[in-house]
């Protein structure tokens, strides 16, 4: 004990002695101030000496001294903090402090970072800086702080998996570069997200943006009684995808109970539609005894160009216009299904399916060729007793709950308001007002990509139901919600590419109204409005001859033999034929020449000649194009074998010198073909006017 | 000798700390132990995909466990390793029923080609590696996957497709498919842009190829041609500097 407080004692002595030492007197104190002074100016440069970015610019300086390309490197490095600032922007990005080697495109062998150069993109990297595409911190100047997620800094680094969202900030337009930010936004509207969610997009052409609008088209509910069954009704809410695969009604988990009380309040608010669904089946049809004759008039009136349908072998084929058909008989009544077929647009005015126009016979093959079409393993479980009023009730409560009216229209429910949160803002959202799910990263994409996967997890109230989606197709949605951001809602208005303008174009008088009744912008495009399934037809009068339009209205043959959706047979009468044709050849021309101008009798034998070796021989066109059945072998283009029938002279001649001009969506390249060489090839396609007698068929 | 000592005791904290899967959370299962052992390692397929930079590839990685007679070994124990952030889901396992293991891939977030190491072991705890090779593509790349599949692939690819029949059989002069490094590696930049502006006569080729300078902008052709490369097999690399003699 005594010896501590003597070490303590001692201690205490040498102190005071130090303390003597150091500041005995004026002189003394004023000398050692002075020093401590220096020591600690010095720590403010020598605290600079250590930091992150001066050893990361002398290991670059270290990495390039023995590259071939030393000297150009070393003079073209700057050292010290360095920044892109774009006040205009809002961008302080010093990424480039670091990432020194961005603009080296010789450096392309490195692939250590930092100093990788940058992978070419259509913007310089002084327009923008670098946050503005890949987030993060541009301020900070320490390798944490920049690119992970701070407290003070909700924004991490972008996975590169989701960059093309950056693109969105500014882009409307779907560039060819960006096919996951465009897909993403094709699936918000096709799976019908924005029935829900209100989404505004910054279109540039309204100030506040345009809400996007879904284009899934989910079928009225009001008289559902009459399409289909409970048990049905039942099955479908359970499971839509035990249904069709590829269907995008969402998976809403529903107990038995509350599927039961769903489909029994559908059932009790649908009316009757009146006269359109007799209810008289189809007492056997002609030809029914021919198992084949309806699969062949399926096959013939090309349902497949919009409906899907998994063959022999479980492939589902066809397209995604219109709903999957492989169980379709297990679902619809066939009074409904043959009103259907014989009018749809007495049961849904808003439907894309054209009127074809069947006889009974045809209606007779084709709806019992689509009710052999079952599934009995669907419905085979489900066995519903008559509904209570209890259980009504609760339906309609569930629907209303559900938002089931978001999408469908309900008898008695009305269209809920901002149903589901906003998600115009959704890729700025603030952290610190999400909850995560346990084990989501804390970071935006995780969220969303984990929210889009599994909503259940975050909660079972939660009202977002489960979709059916692929990994890419749940990446593509992720881009396209993070592309709606604050600062794509804020940035200026000349950087801005607006999407393309939707046309509400309608073609004028009864012709209009048959093409209403066809649907023919269903696939077709004319003046901006319509589908991109078959060629646009904004110059078709200027393109084709009269007499050949006329036949290919009343019976469409195969043009192109390597397509799959091709175009149906209406069965029209001769008046409507002659009605379309006359409308199209007077209204659908082009202003860029007179269809009139090239007459046949201009054309020598030689200058049809001199087009047959062009043909063949300098722009090979047999490649694509088969003039000679016996000889020419290419499908890509359509068949020529006829075209002299066709085509018009002046319409074949300037779209070989331009067809990006007539067709701007093409796939015929433009070869500056000059009017001399055009001319002749001309002459030569005008002279293929008879159908050589067919080959065995096609390959 | 004690410092020695200290020094493993050293090593035993630090390693399991530094184990850690590529999300950052600690590891908790331990390696599964191979139920069996095989003499061979093959792909059977999920090499050579191309996908956008840090997506998930479309198609997992499979690989077969065979024993030395060629039949397929269950229970084998197969490791994946792969550099920078290519992540493998699960990053090791046992083999299947078939002597099969499927893996999925996530690329990293820089263009290039992806080596990935599969590993087994034989009877005698020899290593069997396998290496895979997959192909990230950047922003010029994946714009040339775009345009390929819109102006090229009809003739260029000889697949077809249920949407897309390919042309290839119908030409006289069969184009050269993209992946074919063995040629298209030997011409430069410049010759494959100027065939694809051009066409193919204009450099001594087949007429049949047509131009598309007047189709695709010299950006559109860049990234062709960037796309044309990151396709190769084998694998194409950039000529580096000439340097002067001297």
């Amino acid at each position: 004990m005594g010896l501590a407080v003597e070490r303590v004692r001692e201690m205490g002595r040498k102190l005071a002695a130090l303390y003597r030492f150091l500041f005995g007197d004026s002189v003394r104190a004023f000398g050692s101030l002075s020093l401590i002074l220096l020591v600690l100016l010095a720590v403010v440069p020598a605290k600079d000496y250590f930091r992150e970015w001066i050893r990361i610019q002398s290991q670059y300086l270290k990495l390039i001294r023995n590259r071939g390309d030393a000297a150009t490197l070393q003079r073209r490095f700057q050292g010290g903090l360095q920044q892109v600032w774009l006040p205009r922007l809002g961008v302080v990005d010093r990424c480039t402090t670091c990432h020194v080697a961005l603009r080296e495109a010789s450096m392309a062998d490195v692939s250590l970072q930092p100093f990788r150069p940058h992978p070419v993109i259509p913007h310089s990297l002084d327009q923008f800086g670098c946050v503005f595409c890949h987030r993060g911190q541009g301020a900070a100047t320490t390798v944490e702080e920049a690119h992970s997620s701070t407290k003070a800094w909700e924004q991490p680094l972008l996975p590169a998996r989701y960059l093309e969202s950056s693109c969105g900030q500014c882009h409307q337009d779907a560039p060819p570069g960006t096919p996951q930010l465009n897909r993403g936004r094709k699936l918000l509207a096709s799976y019908g997200c924005v029935n829900c969610h209100t989404l505004l997009t910054s279109s540039g052409l309204s100030p506040g943006g345009a809400r996007m609008k879904a284009t899934d088209d989910p079928p009225e509910l009001t008289h559902i009684a009459q399409k289909t069954t409970r048990e049905w009704i039942f099955a479908w809410l359970k499971n839509p995808q035990a249904y069709a695969g590829s269907a995008t009604m969402p998976n809403f988990e529903l107990s038995d109970a509350d599927a039961r009380d769903i489909s029994a309040f559908l059932i009790d608010q649908s009316t009757p539609l009146g006269p359109a669904v007799e209810a008289k089946p189809p007492s056997s049809p002609p030809g029914a005894d021919d198992p084949q004759a309806g699969a062949t008039l399926y096959g013939e009136s090309f349902c497949a160009s919009c409906h899907a349908a998994q063959n022999a072998a479980g492939i589902l084929t066809g397209g995604d216009v219109g709903p999957e058909l492989t169980r379709v008989g297990s679902k619809v009544r066939p009074e409904w299904l043959l009103a259907w077929l014989r009018d749809p647009h007495q049961l849904d005015p808003n439907t894309a399916m054209p009127h074809y126009r069947f006889n009974d016979k045809q209606l007779g093959l084709l709806a019992s060729f689509l009710e052999s079409k079952t599934d009995s393993d669907f419905t085979a479980n489900v066995h519903l007793e008559a509904a209570t009023k209890e259980q009504i009730e609760h339906g309609r409560t569930l629907v209303n709950e559900r938002g089931c009216a978001s999408c469908h229209q309900i008898n008695g429910i009305k269209r809920p308001d901002n149903f589901a949160p906003e998600l115009t803002a959704v890729g700025s959202r603030p952290l610190a007002k999400i909850v995560f799910a346990p084990g989501v990263p804390y970071d935006l994409s995780s969220y969303l990509e984990a929210k889009i996967r599994e909503p259940h997890s975050f909660g079972t109230a939660m009202k977002m139901p489960k979709f059916t989606l692929a990994t890419s197709q749940v990446e593509a949605l992720v881009t396209a919600l993070l592309a709606q951001t604050d600062r794509g809602a804020t940035v200026p208005a000349d950087l801005r590419v607006a999407g393309h303008p939707e046309s509400d174009y309608q073609p004028a008088g009864s012709a209009g109204k048959l093409m209403d009744d066809l649907r023919c912008f269903s696939c077709h495009s004319i003046n901006g409005r319509g589908g991109d399934m078959a060629p646009d037809l904004t110059s078709e009068g200027s393109s084709v001859q009269r007499s050949w339009l006329l036949d290919f209205l009343k019976n469409p043959n195969t043009l192109r033999p390597a397509l799959i959706r091709r175009m149906p047979r209406f069965n029209l009468t001769d008046a409507e034929a002659a009605a379309l044709t006359d409308y199209i050849m007077t209204v659908y021309q082009t202003p860029a020449f007179d269809s009139a101008s090239l007459p046949a009798s201009s054309f020598t034998a030689e200058d049809r000649e001199h087009g047959r070796q062009l043909f063949y021989s300098k722009y090979a066109c047999q490649s694509c194009h088969i003039v000679d059945p016996n000889n020419d072998k290419g499908y890509i283009g359509p068949t020529l074998t006829v075209v002299g029938v066709r085509r018009t002279a002046a319409w074949i001649f300037h779209y070989l010198k331009d067809p990006q001009a007539l067709r701007p969506a093409t796939l015929e390249p433009n070869q500056h073909i000059s009017g001399e060489d055009a001319r002749a090839l001309t002459a030569f396609l005008m002279a293929q006017t008879k159908a050589p007698p067919q080959q065995g068929g096609k390959k | 000798m004690r410092g020695r000592w200290l020094s493993f005791a050293a090593l035993a904290l630090v390693l399991p700390a530094c184990h850690r899967t590529p999300d950052g959370k600690l590891d908790g299962k331990a390696t599964a132990q191979p139920k069996a052992f095989g003499a061979g390692l093959v792909e059977m397929g999920g090499g050579l995909q191309a996908a956008s930079v840090g997506t998930v590839l479309d198609q997992p990685l499979v690989v077969q466990v065979n024993d030395a007679q060629g039949s397929p070994v269950k229970g084998a124990l197969v490791t994946f390793r792969a550099a920078g952030e290519t992540i493998l889901t699960p990053s090791s396992g046992l083999t299947g029923d078939d002597g099969q293991l499927s893996v999925t891939c996530q690329l990293g977030s820089s263009a290039g080609r992806y080596q990935i190491l599969a590993a087994t072991t034989d009877k005698s705890g020899k290593s069997v590696t396998l290496r895979l090779e997959e192909i990230a593509l950047g922003y010029q790349q994946n714009l040339g996957r775009q345009l390929s599949d819109r102006y090229c692939s009809r003739c260029h690819d000889p697949e077809s497709s249920a949407e897309r029949v390919s042309n290839y059989d119908n030409l006289t002069v069969k184009p050269h498919t993209f992946t074919d490094g063995a040629f298209l590696n030997s011409v430069s930049d410049t010759d494959l842009a100027a065939i694809t502006t051009y066409g193919g006569a204009a450099r001594s080729k087949s007429a049949e190829m047509p131009s598309y300078g007047g189709t695709l902008s010299k950006t559109d052709i860049e990234a062709l041609v960037a796309y044309i490369r990151a396709v190769a097999s084998p694998p194409y690399r950039a000529r580096g500097l000439i340097y002067a003699s001297e």
